[in-house]
């Protein structure tokens, strides 16, 4: 599983790619998208998942 | 266009109708002398202004030699891209705005400043420069803020927004007590502004070109505007892009200073390709020193232009131009500091003293250098640490401040900087072309001590080099060294 950025809600302003502890963020165009080989979900690194705490849009969630 | 902010397409225009005339007057004649010490810049500002900013090291010339700033990293998310920017790159040996090491939270920063605050008696400003934009995502700004006024009220805050989100958030920034706002403003005219940004978010939607220009243009006067009401002091900040906007930054600095903007800040675009920034990537060169210079004479008519500025990174610490951030990195903090208030607070007696002083000696050194009627303007570069002395070795100096000296006396105009030509003993000769090539159009070096075969080859180049003034205040040394210099040929000449 990996958590994934919602592309209409997106500013690409770049606080989860501050954020995140495995360099799994990269911008592609205007926005921000997570690499799902690279996410785990910040476990073992931090109690919540660091991008969804950055993200001032509200517009990171889990991946269905 | 809000009806609030006078018509910018009438000052685009070249109306001068203002709704708020808070154009200063011009001093001017002999008191347009200014430098690092720069009672004339000075002059022409209002003493209660004065004493806002004469700790206050990126708003006084003379305050960067004695007063520390730290910047906290906790803005990481900005609202517009900027064609010279690029936040993702990162190397702790850069210095360049919008670049940092670590993000810290509100907590990490408070935490970080106290650290430095019990290290360094000099910092007095605590700024937030983003990474990104200190008011795109503002919680993270204010809640700093807010810990800062309740931990170390005694420290200035300050902070570095685009101007987009602005307008929103002035009350808070007046409420905090928040006295320094800087602006970063490309142009007033958004035909010259489209070229410099790739897009604005704004309202939900990501705008392009004109509309982005347009939009972006109208919001930071509208901050501005609400700053000047607020009584906040406003830096305006401009990146001289050769080609785009050097021609118009002249018509910029007065419509904002119509509005209130108390000093510009014209800064040299930094353009290389290794950093990934759509002017490095594009080819867009950066502009010489000469070219900076005459930008800033363009516009220093009253001297309140600022040319200190080192361009520092959105999470330095310490003097401008000496960064020691990373002293201070999360990892290397304390876990408990001390109280270290009474100590800034008799560090900030002695500098005033030191300050009546040095201020006395330079009126004296300006007197001196008028007394001499030069005929044309002389420029000086000196090698300085800091102190506002020629206390630096020129082989060690990685920048020369310059000094223009004329019949109304003295004037500080900005700094040069160069390779260190001097890597540790042996002098490298093809580094030391490079210098001579920095200093193209000075006539003398003044610097603490210097080796017989660069002096020589500056004077080959032209170039008179002295190291008898070692140690003494700036001024009181150019104009001890003129008077050395001159005092005869003039004496000379009057009697033919």
């Amino acid at each position: 599983m990996a958590y994934v950025i919602n592309e209409s809600a997106c500013t690409g302003c770049g606080s989860c790619e501050f954020g995140c502890p495995n360099a799994a963020i990269k911008m592609k165009g205007d926005i921000f998208v997570i690499n799902p080989s690279k996410c785990n979900e910040c476990k073992g690194h931090f109690d919540e998942p660091q991008c969804v705490a950055a993200c001032p849009a509200d517009c990171i969630t889990l991946a269905a | 266009m809000s009806s609030s902010i006078i018509s910018l397409k009438d000052a685009v225009a070249g109306s001068t109708t203002v709704d708020r005339a808070s154009k200063p007057t011009s001093t001017g004649g002999g008191c347009s002398t200014s430098g690092c010490g720069t009672p004339s810049a000075e002059a022409a500002i209002p003493a209660s202004v004065l004493a806002r900013i004469n700790d206050h090291p990126c708003y006084s010339e003379e305050a960067h030699h004695n007063f520390a700033r730290i910047h906290v990293a906790v803005a990481p998310a900005c609202n517009i891209q900027c064609n010279y920017c690029n936040r993702k790159y990162d190397c702790a040996n850069e210095s360049r705005p919008g670049v940092v090491s670590e993000r810290l939270s509100p907590e990490d920063a408070v935490r970080k400043v106290q650290a430095v605050a019990a290290k360094m008696p000099e910092l007095s400003v605590v700024g937030i420069a983003g990474p990104g934009d200190a008011l795109a995502d503002y919680r993270h700004t204010f809640a700093t803020f807010r810990l800062m006024r309740e931990v170390l009220p005694d420290l200035r805050l300050c902070l570095s927004t685009n101007g987009l989100a602005l307008v929103d958030h002035v009350e808070t920034i007046k409420s905090l007590g928040i006295d320094h706002v800087t602006i970063t403003m490309n142009a007033v005219d958004p035909h010259v502004s489209e070229g410099i940004y790739d897009w604005v978010y704004f309202n939900n939607r990501r705008l392009r070109g004109l509309e982005a220009a347009t939009v972006l243009l109208d919001r930071q006067m509208e901050g501005l505007d609400a700053l000047a009401r607020a009584d906040v002091l406003v830096k305006i900040n401009s990146v001289l892009i050769p080609g785009i906007n050097d021609d118009h930054l002249a018509k910029l600095n007065t419509v904002v200073r119509q509005h209130g903007a108390f000093i510009h800040n014209i800064m040299p675009l930094i353009s290389d390709p290794a950093h990934g920034t759509y002017f490095g990537l594009n080819g867009q060169r950066g502009p010489s020193p000469e070219e900076l210079q005459r930008v800033q004479d363009q516009v220093s008519g009253d001297a309140r232009v600022m040319r200190h500025c080192r361009q520092c990174r959105a999470d330095a610490v310490g003097l401008i131009g000496e960064d020691r951030g990373q002293e201070f990195t999360m990892a290397k903090l304390p876990e408990t500091v001390e109280d270290t208030t009474r100590e800034r607070e008799s560090y900030r007696a002695l500098i005033a003293h030191e300050q009546q002083d040095k201020t006395r000696q330079a009126g004296d050194a300006r007197r001196t250098i008028r007394a001499l009627e030069l005929t044309e303007e002389t420029l000086v570069a000196v090698c300085s640490k800091g102190g506002g002395r020629i206390n630096e070795h020129f082989g060690h100096a990685s920048e020369f401040k310059v000094y223009a000296a004329d019949s109304n006396g003295l004037r500080f105009i900005g700094h040069r900087r160069i390779d260190r030509y001097c890597g540790g003993g042996e002098g490298d000769d093809s580094k030391l072309e490079t210098t001579i090539v920095a200093l193209a159009g000075i006539r003398h070096v003044l610097c603490a001590k210097i080796g017989n075969c660069p002096r020589q080859q500056l004077s080959e180049a032209g170039i008179t080099v002295s190291d008898a003034q070692a140690f003494e205040y700036i001024e009181s040394a150019i104009a001890a060294h003129f008077h050395d210099c001159y005092a005869q040929t003039v004496a000379t000449e009057r009697r033919a």
